[in-house]
């Protein structure tokens, strides 16, 4: 293998690792917070997709605007999922809300095929993303250059929200204690719905760069990169944000290393990210950078 | 000050309140004393609007607050330092104070500063994760935390429950300190006899009945009370 083949599949890893990091920090923090895994986050990126499509074929709108309404639609439907399918369950077991989740993912998958139809749709060129540069003799897009930009942009901004802000405070105290969290004057539904909110919008920044990598728009879009990013934040440590980006590089860069120096293996891809599942459930079932627990009685 | 009528209260279909009359004139301390299960918790979580109560009144200077929200009685100046302290353990010590302060909008600095007057182990240890402190320090916070939303009556739950001796007279001392400044409490206590010694008035709650009631020294001197509260001389004799 030439360096440049190297070079070229490096930044492919870290750029794959960067999409799967941005849809991770939704699962590990709507996790953080309800304990619960949003199995519809897969599908909210993959509707961010089709918005997307809307905007700048159906609508032709400038993709800068697109990108905008993609942002407003996306977190709108992620606030409306919110409302109907969880938060009726607030008070209801675990294994009711999950189920919920489920369904909600069968529903949005099923309603996408039914209203856009199985057929692959292409995603807009933005050509801005699309251009292809060339650096040290490797040539790139700019999508899979400014992705891990994007990536560590989005991390520290969630990191700043979670941790320097009032409601960055509420949701860090809501995550620890529902109740003694409502005895403070938090408005524990305000706070989850800020949650859902970053992680629909983070869903909807990976969707565009996503569709400018891969440009082909099915309803089924977000079941793979949805099962893997739910992975990468178990690796990371479930509820752990930097973890989640964290898993979702590790993840990102198996993946394409496992295509460039196992070719043969390359009908494997999806496989590595469960087989490093059962590792981490069976090693180090909390992840990486895994929630320590401190609970005193 | 607050003044409950009837109060009448269903836990996981059992009725754990069954009708009391509880009033909390302002600037006292008010202490409700009973076993485990009499509906002492109950009533204070009905209080602080997390349990819906089926049946009464609980008016809170002439309003009715029951059926009110938990951030709106907040809002009205009632906190409650629930049972077991939760403190936010993964939040520092300064965090703990200043959520306890969420809504208000101003006086936080100096309500952190009248905290760790109150409570100076909280600011030597303010940059430290709450999880850490020690059962005490962990209480002492959770106090200081119910004061930042600057309470008119602070209520609290078994607040030297799995405290050594030496720190539940400390915690005595801050109760009646806190009810100096101005503040008026409403106490549940298995340790009847501090509780009462505290109290202005008293209350005997036995499965989910007020059964006697009086001034703190008056519970004191009360037989039943002495032999079912205060651990007396001439204690039962139990047959196994």
């Amino acid at each position: 293998m030439t360096l440049e083949t190297f070079l070229q599949q490096l930044a492919n890893g870290i750029s794959l690792g960067s999409l799967y990091s941005l849809i991770a920090i939704g699962y590990t923090m709507v996790y953080g917070i309800l304990r619960l895994i949003n199995f519809a986050h897969g599908d909210i990126f993959m509707m961010a997709a089709y918005f997307m499509v809307f905007g700048m074929v159906n609508f032709s709108l400038p993709w800068y605007i697109s990108i905008i309404i993609v942002l407003i639609a996306t977190i709108a439907l992620g606030v409306l999922l919110e409302r109907v399918a969880y938060k009726p369950l607030r008070d209801a077991p675990r294994m009711s809300i999950m189920i919920s989740a489920i369904g909600a993912s069968f529903l949005l998958e099923n309603l996408a095929t039914y209203l856009f139809t199985g057929v692959p749709k292409g995603f807009p060129d933005i050509t801005f993303l699309t251009n292809s540069v060339t650096i040290a003799g490797v040539s790139l897009s700019v999508a899979t250059i400014i992705t891990p930009v994007v990536t560590i942009v989005c991390l520290f901004l969630v990191l700043f929200i979670t941790n320097k802000t009032k409601i960055g405070m509420a949701m860090r105290a809501v995550s620890k204690d529902f109740e003694t969290a409502r005895l403070m004057g938090i408005k524990i539904n305000r706070v989850i719905s800020t949650t859902f909110i970053i992680g629909s919008s983070l869903a909807a920044v990976g969707a565009v760069l996503w569709g400018s990598k891969y440009p082909s728009i099915i309803p089924l879009m977000g079941v793979m990169p949805g099962l893997k990013c739910f992975i990468a934040a178990v690796l990371g440590g479930i509820g752990n944000t930097t973890g989640a980006v964290l898993g979702g590089f590790i993840l990102g860069m198996a993946e394409i290393m496992l295509v460039t120096f196992l070719p043969a293996l390359t009908g494997y891809r999806d496989a590595i990210a469960f087989i490093i599942l059962i590792v981490v459930l069976l090693v180090k079932p909390t992840g990486l950078l895994g929630e320590k627990v401190t609970d005193k009685v | 000050m607050l003044k409950i009528r009837d109060l009448q209260v269903n836990y996981g279909g059992i009725s754990a309140v069954k009708g009391i009359n509880i009033d909390v004139p302002e600037k006292s301390i008010v202490t409700l004393i009973g076993a485990n299960g009499a509906g002492k918790s109950t009533t204070l979580r009905s209080i602080a609007g997390l349990v819906k109560p089926k049946f009464g009144s609980i008016e809170f200077m002439g309003q009715n607050i029951l059926g009110m929200d938990p951030t709106e009685i907040v809002a009205k100046g009632i906190t409650l330092v629930p049972e077991g302290r939760r403190i936010f353990g993964n939040l520092t010590v300064l965090e703990n104070l200043k959520i306890g302060a969420y809504l208000q909008k101003s006086g936080i600095e100096e309500g952190i500063e009248k905290v760790y007057e109150l409570f100076p182990r909280l600011k030597e240890r303010s940059w430290q994760y709450a999880g850490t402190l020690s059962g005490g320090e962990q209480q002492m916070l959770a106090v200081g935390r119910a004061l930042m939303a600057k309470p008119k009556l602070i209520m609290m739950d078994e607040p030297s429950l799995g405290l050594a001796p030496l720190i539940v007279n400390g915690i005595f001392d801050i109760i009646k300190e806190i009810n100096k400044q101005g503040v008026t409490i409403l106490l549940i206590e298995q340790n009847a006899n501090k509780a009462l010694k505290v109290a202005d008035k008293a209350y005997v709650l036995e499965t989910g009945t007020i059964t006697i009631e009086g001034t703190g020294q008056e519970l004191l001197k009360d037989q039943r009370v002495k032999d079912a509260y205060l651990g007396s001389k001439h204690t039962k004799e139990i047959n196994i």
